[in-house]
Order: structure tokens, then C-alpha cells, then sequence
């Protein structure tokens, strides 16, 4: 069809002008109104989840590197502190400053404070602490503090003390996170591994990462063929087996976790069937140790794993494999060649979601796993509630979470970000 | 000799085939069928007739519950898919979407561990034959609807097999793009002198590229013959129906002879009809007309039979003109009538008298008259 009389219409490709204003700020501005609609619709969670996400979060990491505890208490001592070298003792002045301190903090009770936070660096110092805030100086009668502290305590003759108090003079402070590293820096501000035997969270740390390893690669390797056959099912079938697998979901996981205590024990149902069976004489030790851990947790973590797998079988269409067949693949090179890769996305989404949520676990592994099978989060929760170090617990925290990221980055690298699929 | 022996032997027998997939119905009923060597064959129907599901038996994803298929006179029943030997081109092209498109023409030969060179020269040379050198390194995912049926072209025809499926393989494309693909296939099968066997519910593709179609309904072959006996001399009401535009009269048998027979429609008048597929004398037909072999002068040449009815619509479409009209009997027939500039339109309301000739009109099985109407909707 053509349009007669073309010469009266005008040019199609010209913008019609509102005045001066650009086409950019006119489209802008209608676009403005879409905007902050959909900004209104997201806003609620926004504010949920900064209030109950970032700035805890935010929170707990500035509590694994803030320190002003010490230098509330101790501020004459600290200041005296500045100048000294950190290799000898330092000068009398900082021992008066800190029996002046430490007496002034008896006063206001505040000296358990410093006490408790000495304590954390240096073992003992926490008596050297309190011992010195109860002892009575009299100026007229103490012509050297330094010999008069020293007589109160020993610990106050070493230069670790003194290095410790500088250490914590905040207001930041790489100790809780030196620490959850089973590093320490000493008085002259050299960093070095601690002792063997005072040494724990690295060990703790790769158990947590070997545990939760350990518990994605059961998970895969249980949890693919159950999603093969949901993803090929007929929908009527899929959907009863599709509950099974959510069922745990509904249950508690205290429950599931008690369950697998009754199984389990000694006298338990495994046991018992093991030993009608005559395949044992004695009862086998499946609980309390690293076999109770990682069964429990693989039970309880398999649907993270399944769920991501089958959304992504799911999308693969059978005639993919067909197509293989046709063209002269048996069905294992097929399902190696054509089936498997397609598959990635979900298992590298599935394997993520089970060994981020596996690392954090804390309730499972503390009920069915031995002492030696607890996983950083017991550690976090121990100095949450027992032994209220706060600083170690957010430091520990840190670096499950830096490690966690660490290890997100090198995966996302290894298979493509953008692939990953969360169903 | 033996190639001497394959000449005569068709590529594909199947016989007796049966197919069930619940064990209750049969899906394919009754199915004997030689595919020739280097045919064309298409196997048309409704969606349900069977058509699909033979092809999947040939292809072996799909084991038949009774008889026997044969492809070079080997039984391969029983023989899985990828020893088959068959190449195929899927509805949705079934594309590998993580890999490139000469890694996906390259996979049947990998898989028949090909030397590499000689992988490449191959991947080389087929895209070449779908026009698609170029696109080796790209995705599937970043061709057209049209790139991604040649891939699935070169990647079926590659490995050179003998006996090529194709599944509804244009359906996904738009009209013009389909006609263009027609055609390439069909001289890619000339040219490559291929066995082709391909599924279709497009009745003008399968008349286009066919040696031979099928035409299937509820699990049988209605009839299988070249494109022009389908549309010409239809043996049944069903493909009368289905193949081409058509016009269904009922009536009873009053007198018949070898050839032709004696019509009394149920309005009354008496036509003499082409006997195809009546048996015997007061037997109810259904008699096919051909809409372009209806003529509205009635002195029109050898065409003896006249009807007389009412227009009640016409349709002019430049090259002929479309009348709707009532016969007396109350039953709608469509006419063509070739448009020319001496021709006067008829009018609505206007009364025409239909001539044919008695072998234009074939008498066939009856449809019931609530059928009819279905079986003449499917032949768009």
C-alpha cells in the first residue's frame, strides 16, 4: 500500500518537540513514574533485609576488628605506651600510669574488664590485672612503680604484657582476627603462628571445609539420580516422589537430627539389624563421630541438592538425548556428552547451596558429631554464649564468611558465574 | 551382486506393524509398508494417526508390539538407535545448545571416531551444503529459526547415512521461509539421492516435495500414492477430504455398473458418478466434487450431470472466483469458477445450475453428515 499525498505528512523520522526539552529528559521523565513504582513494590524487603541482614552483619564484622574496651580503662597507660619500643620493658612512667589506672578503674569497677580482655592475649593476665587494681600504692612510699608493680605480679616483668596492653589500645585491632587465624603478633609487632598446642582454628577451619566437602560430594552423587528420575517421570509419579523429598522440609530439623540419634546409637535400629544379621559381633560406633555428622547432614541437606538439579533436568528436553542417539551415540556417551554438561548449571548451583549452607552448620554436627567433629559455628556460638568473646566469635565469623566468598569466586571462575541456575 | 540384490529389495519393510502404548488402544493398527530406495515418502495425517509414532519406530525410539521392520532386509526391531545408522531431523532441531554448531555437525562423526582431519574436511563440506561456512563458531542460540533447521540438516546428513527421518521439521519456521526450506530439502535429496522419509500434518508440503505420501488416519495408511493420484483419484472420503478442497453429497446407490454408477443424492436428483469405492446397489456414498471441476454453464462440455441450487456468497480472489451455494437438497457446495473478463458474477440469491462430468464425481464411503463437516475443516 502507498500513502498518497506524502508531501503534507511529516518526516516519519523526526522527534516532535516539546519546547527545548531533550528527548532523553522527556523519556526519563516518563520513565521516572515506572521507576519509582517498582522501587515502592521492592522497598519493604529493602528495609527488612538491611535491618536484619547488612547491618548485623555489618555489625558482627566491626566487632571482629574494633577494640576500644582497654583504652577506656587504661588511657594514662596507653598514652605512655606510644614512644616504647616494644623490645625491653618500658619506662616507669607507663608502670605509674598504669597502677594509677588500674587504681581509678578499682574505683569504677571497670578493672574485669581490662582483665577479661588481657586475658584474651596473654594467659594470666587476667590475675595480674586484678591483683594489681586491688593493690594499694602509696606514692610517697613506692620510689620505683616499676619494681613495686613487678613485685605484685610477674607477669608485669614481661615484655608480652606490656605488648599486649599496647595491642589493644584500639580503636581497630588485628587480634580476633590474627587469632581466629592461629596467628599472634608479639610486643615488637612481629606476627607469628602460635604455639602448637594453643593452635586450633585453622584445624577447625579445614575440618569445616573437609566435612562440608565431604557432605556436597554425598549429596551429588545421592541426590543426581533422584533427580534424573523426578525430572523423567510421568508428572503423576514425579509429584509423590517430589514429596518425598520435600517431606524433611516439613519436619523439624531437631527432629530429623534426634532421628538420626535413635538410628543410630549403639542399641539403635542399624545396630540392631546389623548384629540380627550376624554381619557384626559387637555394636559399631556410628554416632558421636565424623560417620553420624556427615550422615545426618547429608540427610538434611540432600534437597538442597536435588532441587536446583531437578529444575535443571527438568529444562532438558528429551529430545536432546534423542537426537544423540540418532546420531550414533550410545545412551552413556550421550549422557556424558549431551546430557551431562547441559546439567552443570544445576549442579554447580546445587553443590554451592549445600556446601554454603553445610559450613554454617552448627546444630546437627554439635548433636551427633563427637569433640572432635565440631565445625566453626559450634566455636562461634561457644564464645557467643559461654565464654563471651565477642571479638573471636565475630573474627571466626569474618573468616568463615571471607573464606566462604574466597571460595564462591574461584567456583563462579571455574564455571562461569553466570551459569550458575538456582532453579 | 549384492549391491545388484539391494537394488531390487526395498530400503525399509515394515510389516504388520502394530503399536500400543497403553494396551488398551493401538495407535498404529495395521501397518505394511516398502519404502524404495532413494524416495521421497511422507507420511501425512491428522495429529494422532500414527504418522509420529511410525517414524519413531523406524527411528527405534519407539518398539512396535507387533511385526516386523526391515531396513535392508536386516530385522532391526530389536536393534537400539544409535546402530541404526538413521539420521534425523527433529520438530525443534534439537540442537546441542553448549556447543558450537560445527562441534554439533562434528558429533556423529566423533562419535564414529573419525580421524580428526577428516572430521574437519567433513563438518567443512556439509555446511557448505546448508550455505552455513561461516556460522561454524557460533552458538545455536545465535541462529535464526532457518540456520538452525540447515544445521540440523548437515548434521543429519554428515555421517551419510542412507535413510534420513524428518520429523515436522519446518513446522517452527513462517510461511515464506518454509516454502524456501522445501525446497532445499528437496534438492538436497536429488542431489544427494537420499532416502527421505519425512512427517507432516502440512498437506501443500507434502504435495510439494513427495514422491510418495501416506496418508495416514486412526492408525492406518488411507492410501499412499504419488501427490497427483492423492488429489485426483482419492480412494476414500477421508483423503478426498483431507488432501485438497472438496465437496461431499450424499446419496444411496441405485444402479451401478464396472465403471460408473448411478446416484440418487437425497434431495431427490439422480447423478452418474465414477465407482470407487461402493459395493454394492442401495448402499449409502458419499460422492467427492472437486470445487474447480463444478461449472456453473451448464452446457459445458462431456458434463452431463447437472444440479441445481441457489448462491448465497461469492469471493472474488482474482485469479478465480469462490461461490457458496445452497442446493435444493439444503446442502452447501463451494464452487471455483475461473475468473476471466468476460465473466458475469453471479449474485447472491441468484439461482445456478452445476455441471460436471460423471469422473469427476467419484462415489465413495459414506460420511456421516456430522463428520463431514470435521473432514472438511482438516483439508485447510
Amino acid at each position: 500500500m502507498t500513502i498518497q499525498g506524502g508531501a503534507s505528512a511529516p518526516p516519519a523520522d523526526r522527534v516532535l518537540s516539546d519546547g527545548d526539552v531533550p528527548l532523553k529528559v522527556r523519556l526519563r521523565r516518563a520513565e521516572r513514574v515506572r521507576k519509582m513504582t517498582a522501587f515502592g513494590l521492592v522497598a519493604p524487603l529493602l528495609v527488612f533485609l538491611l535491618l536484619t541482614f547488612v547491618v548485623p552483619i555489618a555489625g558482627m564484622l566491626w566487632r571482629s576488628v574494633g577494640d576500644n574496651e582497654l583504652s577506656k580503662v587504661l588511657p594514662r597507660t596507653e598514652a605512655a605506651l606510644v614512644t616504647w619500643d616494644g623490645k625491653s620493658l618500658p619506662g616507669e612512667a607507663a608502670f605509674h600510669a598504669l597502677a594509677d589506672d588500674l587504681a581509678q578503674a578499682h574505683a569504677d569497677d571497670t578493672a574485669v574488664i581490662a582483665a577479661r580482655r588481657l586475658n584474651y592475649d596473654v594467659s594470666g593476665l587476667h590475675s595480674a590485672v586484678m591483683s594489681l587494681a586491688r593493690h594499694h600504692f602509696d606514692p610517697a612510699a613506692t620510689p620505683s612503680y616499676r619494681d613495686a608493680v613487678i613485685a605484685v605480679n610477674h607477669h608485669w616483668g614481661e615484655v608480652d604484657a606490656w605488648g599486649a596492653i599496647r595491642h589493644a589500645r584500639g580503636p581497630l585491632t588485628d587480634f580476633y582476627l590474627l587469632s581466629a587465624l592461629d596467628l599472634h603478633q608479639d610486643a615488637s609487632g612481629a606476627i607469628h603462628r602460635v604455639p602448637a598446642d594453643r593452635a586450633i582454628y585453622l584445624d577447625v577451619l579445614a575440618r569445616t571445609f573437609r566435612i562440608s566437602l565431604t557432605v556436597t560430594l554425598f549429596c551429588l552423587v545421592l541426590g543426581f539420580p533422584v533427580a534424573y528420575l523426578l525430572a523423567t517421570q510421568p508428572p503423576k509419579i514425579a509429584n509423590g516422589l517430589m514429596i518425598l523429598v520435600l517431606l524433611p522440609f516439613w519436619t523439624s530439623l531437631l527432629v530429623r537430627t534426634a532421628a538420626w540419634v535413635v538410628v543410630l546409637q549403639d542399641q539403635g535400629i542399624v545396630n540392631d539389624l546389623l548384629l540380627w544379621l550376624g554381619v557384626i559381633d559387637h555394636p559399631l560406633r556410628l554416632i558421636y563421630n565424623a560417620i553420624g555428622v556427615h550422615v545426618a547432614m547429608t540427610h538434611v541437606l540432600l534437597p538442597f541438592m536435588i532441587l536446583p538439579l531437578y529444575s535443571t533436568m527438568k529444562s532438558i528436553k528429551p529430545h536432546f538425548m534423542r537426537a544423540a542417539t540418532s546420531l550414533g551415540a550410545p545412551p552413556s556417551v550421550a549422557f556424558v556428552r549431551i546430557y551431562l554438561p547441559q546439567c552443570l548449571p544445576g549442579i554447580a548451583a546445587g553443590c554451592l547451596l549445600v556446601f554454603i549452607l553445610a559450613i554454617g552448620y552448627y546444630i546437627t554436627p554439635a548433636l551427633v558429631g563427637g569433640a572432635s567433629d565440631q565445625m566453626l559455628s559450634y566455636f562461634i556460638a561457644f564464645f557467643i554464649t559461654d565464654s563471651v568473646n565477642w571479638g573471636l566469635a565475630s573474627a571466626l565469623g569474618a573468616v568463615l564468611l571471607g573464606a566462604t566468598l574466597l571460595l564462591y569466586a574461584v567456583y563462579s571462575k571455574l564455571v562461569g558465574g553466570t551459569d550458575i541456575k538456582m532453579g | 551382486m549384492v549391491a545388484e540384490q539391494n537394488e531390487q529389495q526395498p530400503l525399509v519393510q515394515f510389516s504388520q506393524v502394530q503399536k500400543s502404548y497403553d494396551g488398551e488402544t493401538l495407535v498404529v493398527k495395521h501397518l505394511d509398508l516398502d519404502i524404495k530406495r532413494g524416495e521421497f515418502l511422507t507420511l501425512l495425517g491428522p495429529s494422532g494417526s500414527g504418522k509420529t509414532t511410525t517414524l519413531m519406530m523406524l527411528a527405534g525410539f519407539e518398539v512396535p508390539t507387533h511385526g516386523d521392520i526391515r531396513l535392508n532386509g536386516r530385522a532391526i526391531t530389536s536393534m537400539p538407535p544409535h546402530k541404526r545408522n538413521i539420521g534425523m531431523v527433529f520438530q525443534n532441531y534439537a540442537l546441542f545448545p553448549h556447543m558450537t554448531v560445527a562441534q554439533n555437525v562434528a558429533f556423529p562423526l566423533e562419535v564414529r571416531k573419525l580421524p580428526k582431519e577428516q572430521i574437519a574436511a567433513k563438518v567443512q563440506k556439509a555446511l557448505g551444503m546448508v550455505r552455513l561456512e561461516e556460522f561454524g563458531q557460533r552458538r545455536p542460540a545465535q541462529l535464526s529459526g532457518g540456520q538452525q533447521q540447515r544445521v540440523a540438516l548437515a548434521r543429519a546428513l554428515v555421517f551419510e547415512p542412507e535413510l534420513v527421518l524428518m520429523d515436522e521439521p519446518l513446522g517452527a519456521l513462517d510461511k515464506q521461509l518454509r516454502e524456501h526450506m522445501q525446497m532445499e530439502i528437496k534438492h538436497l535429496h536429488d542431489k544427494l539421492g537420499l532416502t527421505v522419509v519425512y512427517v507432516t500434518h502440512d498437506q501443500s508440503e507434502a504435495l510439494t516435495m513427495s514422491d510418495r505420501v501416506a496418508v495416514f488416519n486412526d492408525g492406518v495408511i488411507q492410501q499412499i500414492d504419488s501427490p497427483s493420484a492423492l488429489y485426483e483419484k482419492p480412494r476414500n472420503s477421508f483423503v478426498a477430504n483431507f488432501i485438497g478442497e472438496n465437496n461431499n453429497l450424499n446419496g444411496e446407490v441405485v444402479e451401478m455398473d464396472q465403471e460408473t454408477c448411478a446416484v440418487r443424492l437425497d434431495d431427490g436428483s439422480l447423478v452418474r458418478a465414477a465407482r470407487i469405492n461402493v459395493h454394492a446397489v442401495g448402499a449409502r456414498t458419499t460422492l467427492s466434487l472437486r470445487p474447480e471441476r463444478l461449472y456453473v454453464d451448464a452446457a459445458h462440455e462431456g458434463a452431463t450431470n447437472q444440479l441445481s441450487g441457489q448462491v448465497e456468497e461469492t469471493i472474488y480472489l482474482g485469479d478465480h472466483i469462490r461461490v457458496v451455494a445452497r442446493l435444493s437438497g439444503g446442502e452447501p457446495i463451494m464452487v471455483k469458477v475461473q475468473a476471466g473478463p468476460h465473466l458475469v458474477m453471479p449474485r447472491p440469491g441468484d439461482a445456478i445450475r452445476l455441471a460436471f462430468r460423471t469422473e469427476d464425481c467419484r462415489a465413495l464411503n459414506p460420511v456421516a453428515a456430522g463428520k463431514m463437516a470435521d473432514a472438511g475443516s482438516t483439508s485447510h
